[in-house]
């Protein structure tokens, strides 16, 4: 990554305009081309450097307003047989394993977008089975007070 | 609410995973719906200001740029919830804050560019709000993928 990698990023983060040539005055500010921005956009892509480039969607706005955070206590011989189990839920959009605290015990994350909160308790309800974890709690999310996304 | 019909949900589950990166994604996108680059600048247009979406652009992977970042949970009163919030939201760094009704109630993430910055921010929020905070950071990631199946 060099340093016109890093000013593309910056220059796109907060999103390109919606016009026949997004890249045009981008292209114009670092002196290179629309190509060259293109390909560098794929290679960071290749690098993992971004995940992707697309559209981050405002869930809410479109009636995707049930978002639980289920937090799992899982065995720690486990996590790594269970983290998979979950990941493989097409609901589940994260799944981390987080450290436990003392009153804390919770130890595998998974956040679970649906249009109703019976959907994502239904989802849980499901994983559990799946996994045999009874010990869960789903905390839903009441208020956004804030959302971006990481910034360079 | 937005009202969404078929086509905007078509767009909507194209340009999360598949957009296209060329210099004229918009022309393609249209191709590839079969419909003219206007009606797809028109129609995101109305999209991104309904608030459908939020914008489109490099989604980072904050590990490979050399940041540091976690999730926080605080335990905030019910009466301190806006104030303690608020003085979450100052920091630039975070960039996900949530009210979760349990225990802990408020669920943070930040984003820094090292750990003395991080628990800075973390030194400074307890001692400022005087809340017990937990630091969640990742142990090991077994998904992140972001879909919204829209239907």
């Amino acid at each position: 990554m060099d340093e016109i990698d890093t000013q593309l990023i910056k220059l796109t983060q907060d999103g390109i305009p919606f016009t026949h040539a997004p890249f045009a005055y981008i292209a114009k500010e670092l002196g290179i081309s629309e190509e060259e921005i293109v390909a560098r956009f794929e290679n960071l892509q290749q690098n993992g450097v971004i995940r992707r480039f697309g559209a981050s969607i405002g869930h809410r706005a479109i009636g995707i307003t049930a978002n639980a955070m289920c937090t799992w206590n899982v065995p720690d011989d486990k996590v790594e047989e269970v983290g998979a189990i979950m990941a493989g839920f097409t609901e589940v959009t994260h799944c981390y394993e987080r450290p436990r605290y003392p009153d804390w015990s919770y130890n595998l994350f998974t956040m679970v977008h649906s249009y109703t909160r019976e959907d994502c308790e239904k989802v849980a309800r499901e994983i559990s089975k799946a996994t045999g974890i009874s010990d869960y709690s789903l905390l839903f999310s009441e208020r956004e007070f804030k959302k971006t996304g990481a910034r360079l | 609410m937005v009202q969404l019909d078929q086509i905007d949900k078509d767009i909507l589950n194209t340009i999360q995973l598949d957009f296209p990166l060329e210099t004229h994604p918009f022309e393609k996108l249209g191709e590839q719906l079969d419909i003219p680059e206007d009606e797809v600048i028109r129609r995101l247009e109305r999209l991104n200001s309904a608030g459908a979406i939020r914008r489109i652009g490099p989604i980072i992977n904050t590990k490979k740029t050399g940041g540091i970042s976690t999730l926080v949970a605080a335990k905030v009163p019910e009466q301190r919830i806006d104030e303690v919030a608020e003085a979450i939201n100052r920091y630039p760094e975070v960039s996900h804050n949530y009210l979760r009704p349990a225990e802990y109630n408020i669920w943070f993430t930040i984003s820094t560019s090292s750990d003395e910055r991080l628990m800075q921010i973390l030194d400074e929020l307890k001692a400022e709000t005087g809340c017990d905070l937990i630091n969640l950071p990742t142990k090991r990631l077994f998904k992140i993928g972001v879909k919204f199946n829209i239907r």
